[in-house]
């Protein structure tokens, strides 16, 4: 079953030899040319060889000696087929749905805040960490879960390994959830912050929301398509008349606001977003934010390939020393940490073992959808380092360094970016922000603004035209907030379940989703927790990203080890041990960059207890230090890195602790010489009546 | 070439339902009338407002 699947013909090793010369010549390129910029072409070039090569043989590799996927053994799909959640679907199609749902912002992020080290560093990152952690985890989990009836990563963990690493791991998800609500909210407030353009779109999304869910409901039930096809309409429509709103006397200030007000206004819609009826809000706004991003991707590939820009940010910055004003810290472990989605992310190990496992119709296509379906992720972040590696080096810093840094002015801002090495006058800054029509772009850490300026200037270059460079800027931005606040949205619900679940051990009627009470106090708790840390960001001295985005990649990339710790556990117990390497090396990775990032984040000169130190020396000399004016104000950014040492900790804990639940687990197996692992009975695919038809 | 072109058109938009969380309807009905042929077949309306509900019922739910 094994050796017969790896032969190719000779007219096949002749094709891999010249994909595989190719990519290394591109990968040289990329990797060694000095002193000249480069096109993206060849960074894009050498992506696509990494992962075709990635996927025909490694994840080939893993499909038929580490996890023996068997085409001729029965999935849930077909043994559970009941036309609703366990459905046989063509592999093509799992594959747009399972795309779709682990595509998010995370990858249009991270890689836009490590170009600070150049674009080599995180280019390599996603290229071998997607090839040997991240889609080994996606594609190990869903082979997993597809043995073990479709079932999720908590339930796995439990039948694996006990039901205590269950709890703590079901614990670590929700304080994960928590953080990335937060920190993609915050992205959504660094973006609007003073943009009433941008608010204004981003505020009209409500209404038509509400206008397509009851078109859904009334007027024209399920017809999915159709609606969102208004909405786009009615959405670009608000683009447009946002430049009337922003230039107005009257209008212009009411969509003009400050970060904490837009914490606050956030704040409000997600509890009100997460407790009204999902047909209403929810459901039409998840529609058109898949969609878009959808479209949205495929856009900004098809203006990479057409623009083929030039990469005009160097490879390696001198930042790489991590002195670097967009986030602290070294190369490592502050590269695998900043980021996670589009290398490595642990969120999902949820996905691949939530619908996905269940709507596959053959184990042989676990490959495509799990391994595949995460390079295409991978790409997704190449094409975002890409938009932002093209930008003015002076004006990617500008965008990305808070202004405690760079100061508020653009007269400041370019003189001391220019002091680091990347020329920038005060004039290039000003006409950046009025091609884009926005008053300022200094301090707008969080990816999305650099990334729509990014994705503006390619655009641009392909549809050239008076004020159309604005107008694709504030598309992305609204791209990018509408789908973090259906993730906000969903995410908040999925939070109250989750707390109402954890309440229910301790209270019984709690558990109840559908009792008024017990929904409102989940909610509340829920909003709070992201929200606390929401309103922590807009308020902090570093701008926020700066200080919880760390705490995002920490709390992700600490998933992504207990996933393949689970994976490694699994192996061992199938007495495999001799693959156990593969998800074995990965995990042992993200536990040394997760536990050498948080104790840098707890002592040190970048931790959380150094700032928190800072701050309280200054109010016992009775100094105010920027940007706190009152002393309640430091005395709450005192608190916050306080609660963020915490934070950090219980990170700490949670991974060792994990991890002592797996060695021991491990040895167990070990010991035992004959395969130990949880998995369903072998049911042949052609004894299956009618399940084997698939469509 | 029509035939080719039917069958992605039907692709393209069974994958873009089950992006939204709604899978086949007809795949449900054939179903429902193959196996359970005493329960009552619901209309595409009462399908699709179950599967609306269903899909933000929790667990799992998308990506960062």
């Amino acid at each position: 079953m094994q050796s017969a699947t790896i032969k190719p013909s000779p007219a096949g090793k002749i094709l891999w030899a010249a994909v595989s010369i190719v990519g290394a010549w591109c990968l040289g390129v990329v990797a060694l040319r000095r002193g000249e910029s480069i096109n993206a072409i060849w960074l894009v070039a050498a992506a696509i060889s990494v992962f075709v090569i990635g996927y025909r043989f490694y994840g080939k590799f893993v499909e038929h000696y580490v996890l023996r996927m068997d085409p001729t053994r029965a999935p849930p799909s077909v043994l559970r087929n009941d036309g609703l959640d366990y459905v046989p679907t063509d592999k093509w199609v799992v594959f747009g749905h399972h795309f779709a749902a682990i595509a998010g912002a995370g990858p249009l992020v991270g890689p836009v805040l490590a170009a600070q080290m150049g674009y080599l560093p995180g280019t390599l990152w996603i290229l071998f960490g997607v090839v040997f952690a991240g889609a080994v985890q996606d594609f190990m989990i869903l082979g997993l879960s597809l043995r073990r009836d479709g079932r999720s990563l908590g339930n796995m963990l439990r039948d694996e390994l006990g039901p205590a690493p269950g709890v703590v791991a079901m614990f670590g998800v929700l304080v994960l959830m928590m953080i990335v609500l937060a920190v993609l909210a915050l992205v959504v407030v660094k973006a609007l912050t003073h943009s009433p353009w941008g608010t204004f779109t981003v505020a009209m999304t409500i209404p038509i929301a509400l206008l397509m869910g009851g078109y859904l409901r009334w007027l024209r039930p399920g017809r999915i398509l159709e609606v969102s096809i208004i909405g786009l309409v009615l959405l670009l429509l608000a683009i447009w008349y946002g430049k009337y709103v922003a230039d107005s006397a009257t209008l212009g200030p009411i969509f003009d606001f400050d970060a904490k007000t837009l914490a606050w206004l956030l704040i409000a819609y997600g509890f009100c977003a997460s407790v009204l009826p999902v047909w209403l809000l929810l459901a039409p706004r998840d529609y058109l934010s898949t969609f878009l991003k959808i479209g949205t991707i495929a856009l900004l590939a098809l203006a990479i390939f057409l623009a083929a820009p030039t990469l005009r940010l160097p490879a390696v910055t001198r930042f790489i020393d991590g002195s670097g004003p967009v986030f602290a810290g070294n190369l490592f472990p502050f590269l695998f940490i900043t980021i996670a989605c589009g290398a490595v992310s642990g969120w999902h190990s949820i996905i691949a073992s939530g619908t996905t496992p269940k709507l596959l119709a053959n184990e042989g296509q676990a490959r495509l959808v799990g391994y595949g379906g995460m390079l295409m992720e991978a790409f997704v972040a190449i094409m975002a380092l890409v938009a932002a590696a093209s930008l003015h080096p002076g004006v990617y810093f500008a965008m990305n360094s808070p202004s405690a840094i760079i100061g508020d002015t653009v007269q400041h801002a370019a003189a001391t970016i220019s002091q680091w090495g990347f020329v920038v006058t005060p004039d290039d800054l000003i006409q950046t922000a009025k091609n884009v029509g926005e008053q300022s772009i200094l301090s707008r850490a969080g990816g999305a603004p650099t990334l729509a300026v990014g994705m503006a200037q390619l655009l641009h270059n392909i549809i050239p035209g008076e004020g159309m460079m604005a107008f694709w800027y504030h598309y992305a931005i609204l791209f990018e907030a509408l789908f973090i606040l259906t993730t906000v949205d969903a995410g908040t619900r999925v939070g109250r379940f989750m707390i109402q679940e954890i309440a229910g051990l301790v209270h019984k009627p709690l558990q109840e989703t559908r009792s008024w009470a017990g929904n409102l106090l989940a909610t509340a708790i829920c909003v709070t927790l992201w929200g606390y840390f929401l309103y922590q960001g807009a308020v902090d001295p570093l701008g926020g990203i700066n200080t919880l985005w760390p705490l995002f990649g920490i709390a992700n990339q600490m998933l992504a080890a207990i996933a393949l710790m689970l994976c490694t556990v699994v192996v061992v117990k199938q007495k495999r041990e001799r693959f156990m390497w593969v998800p074995g090396i990965p995990a042992i990775w993200l536990i040394v960059c997760t536990l050498t990032a948080a104790w840098e984040k707890l002592s040190g000169p970048i931790s959380f207890t150094r700032a928190a130190n800072k701050y309280a020396a200054a109010l016992q000399n009775g100094e105010l230090l920027a940007p706190a004016k009152t002393v309640a104000a430091m005395h709450q950014i005192i608190t916050n890195n306080y609660v963020d040492m915490v934070l950090t900790g219980i990170f700490m804990l949670l991974i060792v602790v994990m991890l002592g639940f797996t060695l021991n687990a491990i040895a167990k197996a070990w010991r035992v010489n004959r395969p130990t692992a949880h998995e369903e009975p072998y049911v042949a695919l052609d004894s299956v009546p009618s399940g084997a038809t698939g469509l | 070439m029509n035939a080719t072109f039917q069958s992605i058109r039907k692709w393209a938009v069974q994958t873009a339902r089950l992006c939204c969380g709604v899978p086949d309807y007809e795949v449900y009905v054939r179903h429902l009338r193959e196996h359970h042929p005493e329960r009552r077949v619901p209309t595409y309306k009462e399908f699709f407002r179950e599967r609306q509900e269903a899909r933000y019922k929790g667990t799992g739910g998308r990506c960062c």
